[in-house]
C-alpha cells in the first residue's frame, strides 16, 4: 500500500487547464473552463447532451484551438506543443472512425505504422490476442456490432501505448455486459499507471470513476470524488414509498423547501437543501396512511438532476 | 514519468507515416471494385468513342442541289457530288424558295445553285458564279465540305469533255502544301495523343478530390487529426497508389492507341513516361487541392468539374491553340493538359525529346508544386 499512498501524496499532475473558452457561431459552448486530472486516476466527465464535454476533448488533444484559456497536458502546452500531445495521448471518438472498410487487422496496423512502432504486424498481432478477436482479423471493421468496434476503438487507442486516454462517451449504445467488460479493462488500465478522461451520461459508470466533474451550459458546476460532489449539492434527501406516490409527487412539486423531486419505480426521492424548510414542506404528508417515509443519503443522480435544474435556472 | 517519445522527427518517422497512408489507401482503393473496374474500362470506351465515332472530316453531308438550268454541266456537277462520300446529294430542286426551305428544317446542310445560264457564260469563258449555301450553324462541318466542294466541282468540269475552256489561266504562284507528321491528316492521330491526356485528368482529378472529403464525411477524420500525422504525408500518402493506377490508364491508352490505331511513337518512350508521371502527379496534386477547399464530397466533384471543363476546351484539344484570343491563350497556359497535350504529340507524333520541350515540362513542374503548395497550406489540423 505504499505505492498508493505515494500517489496521494504527490500526484502527479496529467491534465491542467485553465479558463478554456470555446465559441461556435456566437455561443459560447465551453465557458471559462478549468479542470486537473491525475496520474492513474479514472476522470469522469458528466453533464446533459451539448453541454460542452466533446469541445472540452477537443481541445484537449489538440483538434480544437480554445478561443481563450490555457494549460499543459501531460505537461505540454496545450496551444503549442499539439504535436506532442498527439503522439502520447489516445483519444477515442463519440462515433466509431477507424475505417469501415478496412479490415480489424489493416486498421490496427495503420495505427502502429502511423505512431511508428517498430513491427506494426506483430503489434497487430497482439493486440488482435488481446481483443478476443483471433481468427477474426479478416473481417472488416464496418462489419462488427456496436459492442467489438468499441473493444476495437479502444485496442487500436492503447496500442501506441499512450500516457493519456481520453475517451468520448465510449459505451453509448452498448450492451449491459460489453459495458463492464469495458469499465473493467479501463481500471487494469489505469492501475497500470495510465490516466483516463472519460465522458459518459451513465450514473453507474460515473460512480466508477476516481473522480468526477460535472459540466452543463459550458461551465464546470462541480468537480471532485463522488462523496465530495453529493455533499457538495448539501442535499437533504427523502424516501418516500406507497401506492400513489405519482399523486404524490404532482402535489409536492414546486412546494417552497424542496428543491429535486424525481421518481424511482414505486418511490419518490425527495430533496431540499434547506432540511428545515423541506421537513416543513413534507411535514402534512408524513402521517398519511399507507406512505412510508424515510430519511435517506442523496445519491449521485439526486445530486446531478439538482445541479442540472439549477443550472437550467441560472441560464433561462 | 513521461514516456519516452517512442520514434524520432527524423526522416525514417516520415516515411514510415506517408507509408502508413499509402498502404491504407491501396487497401481501400482495391477494395472498391467497381471503381477499380471504371478506371481501366474508361479510357478504352472514351478511346474508342473518339477514335472511331469523332471524326472532324465530315461525311455523307445532306445536300440539295437547285437546278436553275437543265444542262449537261448542270448534270455533271449532280454526278461529281453524288460520287464523292462528303455529300451525299438528297434531293434536286428548281425552286429558290424550296432551297430555302430545305436548308431551315435541316433536311439539307448544304444546296449548290446552278444558275441559270450557267453553261452558256462558263463556255463563252466569262467565269460565272456558282452558289453554295451552307448551313454553318455547325462551323466546323460546313467550312471542311466548302473546302472540298470547290475540288470537286473543278475536278467534274475539266472531265466534262463538253466544256472546252477558253485559255486556262494559269495562276501567278501556286502553293504547295506538305502535311507534315500527319500526311494523311488524319483526326484519330491527333485525338489519341490528346484523349490520353483528357483522361487521365478526368479520372485523376476525381480520385483525389473525394480523398480528403470522403474521410470527413465518414468521420474518419477526427481520428485520422488525433494522431501524429503531418498533413503533407496525408497528402503524399493519398496520391502515391494513384500515379500506380494514373500510369497504367496511361499504358492502356497507348497500347490500345498503337495496336487499334496506328498512332506512332517516334520519339524517346522514356520521355514520353516521364512526361505522363509528372502530368499524372500535377493532376493528383490538383484534385486532391480540391479536396482540401470542399466542404464534402458533391463540392469537390463539382469543383474537379469545373476545373475540367476548361482543360477540355483551352488546352488545345478540342479547338486549335493558336486560334483562341490572348485572353484565353492565358488561361489555357495555366491549365495542365495543356502542356502534356503539347509535350505529347510532340513527342509521340514529332519524334521530340523532353529537353526540347523544357518550357512545357517546367510548367507541368511549376503547376503541381502550386497545387501542392496550397493543398498542405490549407489542410486544417483542427476541427474548428
Amino acid at each position: 500500500m505504499t505505492d498508493a499512498t505515494m500517489t496521494v501524496d504527490a500526484p502527479e499532475t496529467v491534465i491542467d487547464v485553465h479558463h478554456l473558452t470555446k465559441s461556435f457561431g456566437g455561443r459560447k459552448v465551453v465557458d471559462d473552463l478549468s479542470m486537473s486530472v491525475k496520474k492513474g486516476r479514472i476522470h469522469g466527465f458528466l453533464g446533459p447532451n451539448g453541454s460542452g464535454k466533446t469541445t472540452t476533448i477537443r481541445m484537449l488533444c489538440g483538434l480544437l484551438t480554445p478561443d481563450s484559456g490555457d494549460g499543459t497536458c501531460l505537461g505540454f502546452d496545450i496551444l503549442t506543443e499539439s504535436d506532442r500531445i498527439r503522439r502520447r495521448v489516445g483519444y477515442m471518438t463519440q462515433k466509431f472512425s477507424l475505417y469501415q472498410d478496412l479490415s480489424i487487422r489493416e486498421n490496427l496496423e495503420f495505427v502502429a505504422r502511423v505512431y511508428g512502432l517498430a513491427d506494426p504486424r506483430g503489434k497487430a498481432s497482439a493486440a488482435i490476442e488481446r481483443l478476443g478477436l483471433k481468427g477474426r482479423e479478416k473481417q472488416l471493421a464496418g462489419e462488427l456490432s456496436g459492442g467489438w468496434k468499441q473493444r476495437l476503438a479502444l485496442g487500436a487507442c492503447i496500442l501506441p501505448e499512450p500516457a493519456l486516454l481520453l475517451l468520448d462517451e465510449p459505451t453509448a449504445g452498448v450492451d449491459p455486459k460489453a459495458r463492464r467488460d469495458f469499465w473493467n479493462e479501463i481500471h487494469a488500465l489505469a492501475a497500470g499507471g495510465l490516466s483516463v478522461l472519460v465522458s459518459t451520461h451513465y450514473m453507474d459508470e460515473a460512480e466508477r470513476c476516481h473522480e468526477i466533474a460535472y459540466i452543463a451550459y459550458g461551465k464546470l458546476l462541480a468537480e471532485g470524488t463522488v462523496d465530495e460532489v453529493i455533499a457538495g449539492t448539501g442535499l437533504v434527501t427523502f424516501t418516500v414509498s406507497g401506492p400513489d406516490v405519482h399523486h404524490l409527487q404532482a402535489e409536492l412539486e414546486n412546494q417552497p423547501g424542496i428543491d429535486m423531486i424525481a421518481p424511482f419505480g414505486t418511490s419518490l426521492h425527495v430533496a431540499g437543501r434547506d432540511a428545515e424548510a423541506l421537513e416543513k414542506a413534507i411535514a402534512p404528508y408524513r402521517e398519511k396512511p399507507g406512505l412510508k417515509w424515510e430519511k435517506g443519503e442523496p445519491t449521485l443522480e439526486d445530486a446531478f438532476i439538482d445541479l442540472m435544474r439549477r443550472s437550467e435556472d441560472n441560464f433561462r | 514519468m513521461t514516456t519516452a517519445p517512442r520514434s524520432t522527427n527524423g526522416n525514417g518517422g516520415s516515411f514510415g507515416r506517408f507509408w502508413a497512408m499509402t498502404v491504407k489507401e491501396f487497401i481501400q482503393m482495391t477494395r472498391d471494385r467497381i471503381t477499380l473496374a471504371t478506371m481501366v474500362m474508361l479510357p478504352i470506351m472514351q478511346l474508342f468513342l473518339f477514335g472511331f465515332a469523332i471524326n472532324t472530316t465530315p461525311h455523307n453531308l445532306p445536300t440539295a442541289v437547285l437546278m436553275r438550268e437543265n444542262s449537261d454541266v448542270g448534270r455533271s456537277i449532280l454526278a461529281a457530288l453524288k460520287n464523292t462520300d462528303f455529300f451525299e446529294v438528297k434531293t434536286v430542286v428548281t425552286r429558290a424558295e424550296d432551297m430555302d426551305a430545305l436548308l431551315q428544317s435541316g433536311d439539307a446542310l448544304f444546296v449548290v445553285e446552278i444558275p441559270e445560264g450557267f453553261e452558256r457564260s462558263l463556255r463563252r469563258g466569262d467565269s460565272p458564279s456558282l452558289l453554295v449555301a451552307a448551313d454553318a450553324t455547325d462551323p466546323v462541318a460546313a467550312s471542311s465540305a466548302l473546302g472540298a466542294l470547290s475540288g470537286i466541282i473543278a475536278t467534274a468540269l475539266e472531265n466534262d469533255r463538253q466544256v472546252a475552256f477558253a485559255e486556262p489561266v494559269k495562276p501567278a504562284f501556286q502553293i504547295v502544301q506538305h502535311r507534315r507528321y500527319n500526311p494523311a491528316g488524319s483526326s484519330t492521330l491527333n485525338i489519341v495523343p490528346g484523349l490520353l491526356g483528357t483522361i487521365l485528368t478526368m479520372t485523376l482529378l476525381i480520385f483525389t478530390a473525394l480523398s480528403v472529403t470522403r474521410e470527413v464525411e465518414r468521420g474518419t477524420m477526427e481520428n485520422l487529426l488525433s494522431m501524429p500525422i503531418k498533413p503533407l504525408e496525408i497528402m503524399l500518402g493519398k496520391i502515391a497508389p494513384y500515379v500506380l493506377i494514373g500510369l497504367i490508364q496511361a499504358l492502356v491508352i497507348i497500347g490500345v492507341g498503337i495496336l487499334v490505331f496506328r498512332v506512332p511513337i517516334l520519339g524517346d518512350p522514356l520521355s514520353l513516361a516521364a512526361a505522363t508521371s509528372l502530368f499524372v502527379v500535377t493532376n493528383l496534386s490538383i484534385g486532391y487541392t480540391f479536396s482540401t477547399v470542399a466542404a464534402n464530397q458533391l463540392q469537390a466533384m463539382q469543383m474537379a468539374m469545373m476545373f475540367f471543363l476548361p482543360n477540355i476546351l483551352l488546352s488545345g484539344f478540342m479547338f486549335p491553340f493558336a486560334g483562341m484570343p490572348n485572353w484565353a491563350q492565358w488561361i489555357g497556359e495555366a491549365l495542365p493538359l495543356t502542356h502534356y497535350i503539347r509535350i505529347v504529340r510532340a513527342v509521340m507524333l514529332k519524334g521530340a525529346s523532353i529537353e526540347t520541350l523544357a518550357y512545357d515540362t517546367l510548367a507541368l513542374a511549376g503547376l503541381m508544386a502550386v497545387a501542392m503548395l496550397i493543398a498542405v497550406r490549407r489542410f486544417r489540423r483542427t476541427l474548428d
